[in-house]
């Protein structure tokens, strides 16, 4: 049984096809590459399941459970956590509060006992607390906990934004360019951090990325989107030897 | 309810709607450039009607001059409320903005009281606009008639602009594209201020005639035509400017409509565009003339 | 460390008290009003902060729901004798007239009605964002008012309601407006607090980290509502009399002006310009006054209060958008910290 699995996934927008008849299958604990030229519909595909979109037609199964149109934060809940292209941090807040907000969704006690603080919220204050310096910890960022996030160097933004995602207790990560501007340095370090997360995690990854040495060298499997199509998948081997895939990305790249 | 009565309420829906249109447009072309709305553009309303009433009563000038200048001074002190309130704040949150559209409404009104005063003007009425009308059965006053066509030269006007000159070129490129306009050397900041001129002047022209037909004047008299009209203006689709003036037409009909059905509902009259607002923005969010965009994440 | 803050926070709930009941003794009963009056515009600039500062919902209801709010409770609180004499021009329904509660009672039905009619605005207008929601609650504002001018039956339309027993002093103000406070505070620094204000931040990431956008937003506002309508109930037991002019836009102004000038998404912020912004508007009254200097009269010019306000205002948007205190607040580790450092320098 696949963990996600979408079937024939389309989105237009007014009578534009971003994304026509998109197949993917994803298992436990692979990592798997979504490539494709700028506007090939793989932020699109993205935001389809994900809930920012509803698919124009198809399903999106997670568990073999039809989770097509749900919202957001419904499927957030299901399991499927993302970061996103232009990193979108609460700028304003600290580090530590940006990893602990993630967990308000798995959070019991409602708001009444929020606000007079009885003994149940307050263990679940402690324990999300311990959880989210644990996280910190995993990726390095738990000395600079109070900083505002938006003062954190570019590199450390993306590292915390997958932390936050982490936070949500996902089965399924979906990161959007993890790698973009970042240097060789940093996009090496982000390939053994992407292993390390999901042996730590014990999760699925897709990741759509631009940097070829970074999607070779840790993806297992790969789709390559062109115009919205799916022009080849299979492993990274493959992919690079096939001339379509040469001819419409890395020709050009 | 007989035909004349429903002639002489339809002449009256029709006068409304088209003094809603005039001062619609104004929200709808600065929302579609800057994506705000001009709390401002009720008192600006007021104001061209006060100039028109200092203009005929002080100045003593003839009533045709008295209106152009009106006008003239609307457009300077649109421009003026631009520049002070919401030019300095162009690249700050939106909330700002807004608070600093509310304040400067507020600060004209109050200072409208403080300089006009509190208690009610009467704006003289030249014999051309108040002259009883006799069709068949019907009387209806000249301004009730005057009103339409003057909005339909107006428009004619603005959509010369808008469409056919470079100006008005410029300004459907800002408001498609701010960035990408200001990258393709379009003085942006030249073309906001155009755009609340124009909107300025057709508020003069709107409050002119308003005054003409309801000739009590107030500091505060901007406030509920102004809030309305920006709800014709998302009624019709904001930042389309047929849009405005469909929305102006559908209220002004809506509001004299219902009364003339159900005069119990008079009291409520205020509450209609409300009411429809809710309507619309539950319905057709975009509008009528709108289309949906999807936000980029 | 922790122990210190709670200690010093107790030390500073009694230095307040003790201020009311010293400034409730010796004040005139003219100070005493303005006076309940901060306590008042304390709890309605708290409970717009929280819907506009810290949940990011620019909302312009609170007109509305201070009106749902007065008019419930001094319904409530009137005597079925009074209100018959009230109502002269409708009789009262007959329901209302004879359910009467206590004063405390009566205004947390208040709280709770407009908290109940900010629930059922909530549902169509939440959805919208930033100036559309605006303009549609100020337009619910604004159809709560002419619904109360035209229900003559329930609320004696435009005449409004006299004779409303003036329960409200300093104490009652002051202590709803302390636990208004601590309610504040605990509800920020939670969990849901912090969801709130991650919807703020940016709604699309709150979104995808789980946070239920309509829900969290609803709490917000319908509290915020919930606390509007107390102090719109107070309002009501201190002048005594209500109609529903009082319930304009510019009430839902005047609010503003206290958030924006204490720091929009700021408690303590809120709390010094509250009690600024009332004092101040009665000070500035003397400028509506003639003026009598002894060899010159300046006459007064009615108005000029609200134009100095409306500057202010401008002044803080354009010039110090942050307000007084922006997102900061008072935090005992300050001084503390002062302290601290104090110390080591002398034994240094």
């Amino acid at each position: 049984m696949a963990l996600l699995r979408t079937d024939k996934i389309t989105m237009q927008f007014s009578g534009l096809t971003a994304v026509l008849d998109l197949n993917i299958e994803i298992n436990d604990r692979e990592i798997i590459g979504l490539i494709g030229p700028n506007g090939a519909g793989k932020t699109t595909a993205f935001n389809m399941i994900t809930g920012v979109y509803k698919p124009t037609k198809g399903q999106v199964y997670y568990n073999d459970k039809d989770v097509t149109g749900l919202k957001p934060h419904e499927i957030t809940k299901f399991g499927i956590a993302r970061t996103f292209q232009n990193i979108r941090l609460f700028k304003e807040l600290s580090v530590l509060d940006n990893v602990i907000i993630a967990n308000h969704l798995r959070l019991k006690s409602n708001l009444f006992g929020s606000v007079v603080r009885t003994p149940g919220y307050r263990r679940e204050e402690q324990e999300i607390y311990e959880k989210s310096m644990a996280l910190l910890k995993d990726v390095g960022l738990d000395d600079l906990k109070d900083e505002k996030s938006s003062n954190l160097p570019y590199g450390k933004q993306r590292r915390l934004e997958i932390a936050r995602a982490l936070a949500t207790d996902p089965k399924l990560l979906l990161l959007d360019e993890p790698a973009a501007g970042m240097n060789p340095q940093e996009s090496h370090e982000l390939m053994g951090f992407i292993r390390e997360i999901r042996d730590k995690f014990d999760i699925a990854i897709l990741m759509i990325e631009h940097h070829m040495q970074v999607v070779m060298g840790v993806c297992e499997r790969i789709y390559v989107l062109d115009y919205g199509v799916t022009i080849a998948e299979g492993l990274p081997d493959a992919i690079q030897n096939d001339p379509k895939v040469i001819e419409a990305y890395l020709g050009v790249d | 309810m007989d035909l004349e009565l429903f002639l002489q309420q339809l002449a009256n829906a029709i006068s409304l709607g088209s003094l809603y249109a005039l001062l619609a447009i104004g929200y709808t072309m600065v929302y579609g450039i800057l994506r705000l709305i001009n709390f401002a553009h009720g008192d600006i309303f007021m104001f061209g009607t006060y100039m028109a009433f200092y203009m005929m009563t002080s100045f003593m000038l003839p009533w045709g001059a008295a209106f152009i200048i009106a006008i003239i001074l609307t457009i300077a002190f649109g421009v003026l409320v631009e520049k002070a309130a919401y030019k300095p704040l162009r690249n700050s949150p939106r909330m700002s903005i807004m608070i600093s559209a509310i304040g400067a409404s507020f600060l004209i009104e109050n200072l409208a009281i403080v300089v006009f005063g509190g208690r009610p003007k009467s704006l003289p009425v030249p014999d051309l606009f108040n002259r009883i009308i006799h069709i068949g059965n019907v009387s209806v006053v000249s301004i009730t008639f005057i009103t339409p066509i003057i909005t339909m030269v107006a428009l004619a006007i603005l959509m010369f602009i808008v469409n056919k000159t470079k100006t008005g070129m410029a300004m459907r490129a800002v408001s498609k594209d701010y960035e990408a306009a200001r990258l393709m050397g379009i003085d942006v900041n030249f073309i906001i201020t155009f755009t609340f001129a124009i909107g300025s002047a057709l508020a003069a022209i709107g409050g002119i005639m308003w005054g003409l037909k309801y000739p009590s004047l107030l500091p505060l008299m901007g406030v509920m035509p102004g809030l309305k009209c920006f709800i014709a203006a998302v009624i019709g689709g904001i930042g389309d400017i047929r849009g405005a003036v469909i929305g102006g037409f559908i209220l002004g009909l809506i509001e004299i409509m219902l009364i003339a059905v159900f005069p119990e509902l008079t009291g409520y009259r205020d509450a209609f565009a409300f009411v429809l607002l809710i309507v619309i923005l539950l319905v057709k969010p975009t509008g009528i003339m709108g289309k949906n965009i999807a936000e980029k994440v | 460390m922790k122990n210190r803050k709670t200690q010093l926070t107790i030390i500073l709930l009694i230095v307040t008290i003790a201020i009311i009941a010293v400034l409730n003794i010796t004040l005139d009963s003219y100070k005493i009003k303005i006076f309940t009056l901060c306590g008042i515009y304390i709890i309605l600039g708290l409970s717009m902060n929280l819907i506009n500062g810290f949940t990011g919902l620019f909302s312009l209801g609170h007109a509305g729901f201070m009106a749902v709010g007065a008019y419930v409770s001094a319904l409530l609180t009137m005597s079925p004798e009074l209100k018959d004499s009230v109502f002269y021009v409708a009789p009262i329904n007959p329901f209302i007239k004879v359910i009467q509660l206590p004063f405390p009672l009566a205004l947390i039905v208040g709280g709770l009605a407009a908290a109940g009619i900010a629930f059922l605005i909530g549902a169509p207008v939440l959805r919208l964002n930033d100036d559309y929601l605006a303009i549609a609650t100020l337009g619910f504002s604004e159809i709560i008012r002419v619904v109360i001018t035209n229900t003559q039956t329930l609320t004696n339309g435009s005449l409004g309601l006299k004779g409303i027993t003036r329960y409200t002093n300093a104490w009652w103000a002051w202590g709803i407006a302390i636990l208004t406070i601590f309610f504040m505070i605990w509800l920020i620094h939670g969990m849901y607090g912090k969801a709130f204000k991650a919807i703020r931040e940016d709604e699309i990431a709150a979104e995808a980290m789980g946070i239920s956008l309509f829900k969290h937003k609803m709490m917000s506002f319908v509290i915020g509502a919930f606390f509007a309508g107390v102090g719109g109930g107070l309002l009501g037991h201190l002048i005594g009399a209500i109609d529903p002019n009082m319930f304009r836009f510019i009430l839902t102004f005047n609010i503003l002006l206290i958030v924006v000038l204490g720091g929009i998404g700021s408690i303590t912020g809120t709390i010094i310009s509250a009690t600024a912004v009332t004092i101040l508007m009665e000070v500035l009254r003397f400028i509506e006054n003639p003026i009598n200097l002894g060899f010159v009269n300046i006459p007064g010019i009615p108005g000029m209060r609200m134009v100095v306000f409306s500057l202010m205002l401008m002044g803080v948007i354009l010039f110090y958008p942050k307000g007084l205190m922006g997102r900061a607040e008072f935090n005992w580790d300050y001084f503390l910290k002062k302290k601290f450092l104090r110390n080591r320098k002398k034994s240094a």
